[in-house]
């Protein structure tokens, strides 16, 4: 589903974030992007989103080349993409359920679709009961329930998790990473970047290791390996 | 469908953001309605002042006297062949007298006895498309053989022409100005719902969201600035106008006839109300530009 090809990334202060970089996923993956900070685990989800365009080499989305997306393409594909931040970003003025209507108001859905569709999945997060309140009444882990929830709700093919576990303890973080493997259980491709080592050595999912722009390892069913235990 | 639903959302959305910042909304309103206010005047001065210009043209015409010995004809052909004539009328010497007879009236016996010894010379009346050919056109006759002496009020044509001329440019040069600074306002003003709503914004990239969708409640919003601000300067101006009109009507000033003309004035208005949209709508679309590169 998606392919880079001898992907290169600078950045204008010269940095050189991902280099020379070959990578698929397939429809219907689990992968971990693991990997020391400044390994180009953000890059490689911002390249994927199209927030960045690479300095070289080439991606391909759903078997198009994504480089030549335009305006509208873009704003298409993205829609097909739902994104999972470590900060969560929910808007505070909003209640949960109005944070995931968001999702939807902003790409045209009927009013009828959002009250049907946003209680469905905040059901499926399990916050039925808190539809209602604010970020700041929810713990953490429920806001990044919320933020799931707005991911899902317009059934991307894909889900992009950018250390989604970064600001929850162990526990939440185990239980988020149930709720992501519920979700891929129903063929969404799910890419998760983390630092959360205890986890990927726990799901025994396919890991694609980084340090300094390029991939050292990928395996089907892998760990974390970093001498960290 | 899918085009409803997010018009329903971007107008909520402009609203509520106005709403929010209501008196910076008001303040560049009425920054708009000030600089269309002086844009407007000026607009109604040259209004008048064109009309004004073009009533005196209509009435400057070159008297050419001629020597008793001008070959009247040729004269005449040479004249009709410079370039912004537009009418010439031989006035006989018997004519001359005729018409000056006419002028005094009840002591036109003084002029008794001149009919064998006429001294009026023949002239042209030399009518010119307009005034500010006038004085090349009178240089170019004053050289032809057989004229004697060419009038036509030199002096006041040439002013007249240079005050429209330095009102046109001033009007338009503070109008400029305050036109930039309206703008300049405006874009205080939907950076600052920008601003507000910037995680908003963010959030909505990454949702998906096309670039109209997010840029649109702002466009709308300087856009209704502008609706707003013109609205209110042009039915200032509309019934300070009016109100002018029948000042002068009771007062008669006798020289001044003003602007009365409903669809020139309409026109006038209504481009100073599209100007402040489209103000508005300019502002905008500047100052969101820059947060929607993706």
């Amino acid at each position: 589903m998606i392919q880079f090809y001898n992907v290169t990334k600078l950045y204008p202060n010269g940095a050189k974030a991902i280099n020379d970089l070959s990578l698929r996923i397939k429809q219907g993956d689990f992968a971990f992007l693991v990997g020391p900070s400044g390994a180009g685990k953000s890059t490689i989800a911002k390249l994927i989103f199209r927030e960045e365009k690479p300095t070289a080499g080439q991606i391909f989305f759903n078997g198009r080349n994504a480089l030549r997306f335009r305006g509208r393409e873009v704003v298409a594909m993205r829609r097909k993409i739902g994104m999972v931040f470590q900060d969560f970003r929910l808007l505070s003025q909003k209640t949960a359920y109005e944070n995931v209507a968001f999702a939807l108001e902003v790409t045209g859905v009927s009013r009828w679709e959002v009250r049907k569709r946003v209680p469905e999945v905040l059901r499926q997060v399990g916050l039925e009961d808190k539809m209602d309140r604010f970020p700041a009444q929810l713990s953490g882990g429920e806001q990044q329930r919320v933020c799931v929830a707005r991911a899902i709700v317009k059934n991307p093919v894909l889900i992009l998790a950018d250390e989604p576990t970064g600001n929850l303890d162990p526990e939440t973080s185990r239980e988020l990473m149930e709720l992501f493997l519920e979700i891929n259980q129903s063929g969404t491709t799910i890419v998760i970047a983390t630092h959360a080592w205890d986890i990927v050595n726990e799901l025994k999912k396919r890991v694609i290791a980084l340090e300094s722009g390029r991939i050292v390892r990928d395996e089907e069913q892998g760990s974390y390996g970093y001498g960290v235990s | 469908m899918g085009f409803l639903n997010s018009l329903r959302y971007c107008l909520r959305q402009t609203l509520l953001s106005i709403v929010r910042n209501f008196w910076l909304a008001t303040a560049s309103a009425a920054m708009i309605t000030v600089s269309l206010l002086i844009l407007g005047s000026f607009g109604l001065i040259a209004l008048n002042a064109g009309q004004f210009l073009q009533q005196v043209e209509s009435e400057i015409e070159i008297n050419v006297f001629l020597q008793d010995v001008a070959p009247v004809n040729d004269l005449g052909r040479e004249i009709r062949a410079l370039t912004g004539v537009e009418r010439v009328t031989y006035v006989s010497k018997e004519q001359a007298l005729e018409e000056m007879r006419e002028s005094l009236g009840e002591r036109r016996d003084i002029l008794t006895g001149l009919e064998n010894d006429n001294p009026l010379p023949a002239s042209y009346r030399v009518r010119t498309s307009n005034a500010e050919v006038v004085p090349a056109v009178a240089r170019a006759i004053e050289k032809m053989h057989g004229v004697d002496k060419v009038r036509y009020g030199q002096g006041y044509v040439e002013k007249l022409i240079l005050i429209t001329r330095w009102v046109n440019v001033a009007a338009l040069f503070a109008a400029g100005l305050l036109a930039l600074a309206a703008i300049f306002l405006i874009m205080t003003t939907i950076r600052m719902s920008v601003m507000a709503r910037r995680d908003e914004v963010e959030i909505m990239k990454y949702m998906g969201a096309s670039n109209w969708f997010v840029r649109f409640p702002f466009l709308l919003e300087g856009m209704a600035v502008g609706y707003l601000g013109s609205k209110v300067a042009v039915l200032i101006l509309g019934f300070g106008y009016y109100y002018l009109l029948l000042q002068v009507d009771q007062v008669s000033l006798f020289f001044v006839q003003l602007v009365t003309d409903q669809q020139t004035l309409g026109m006038l208005f209504g481009a100073l109300f599209a100007l402040g949209v489209l103000i508005g709508g300019l502002a905008g679309s500047i100052s969101i530009r820059k947060f929607l590169r993706v």
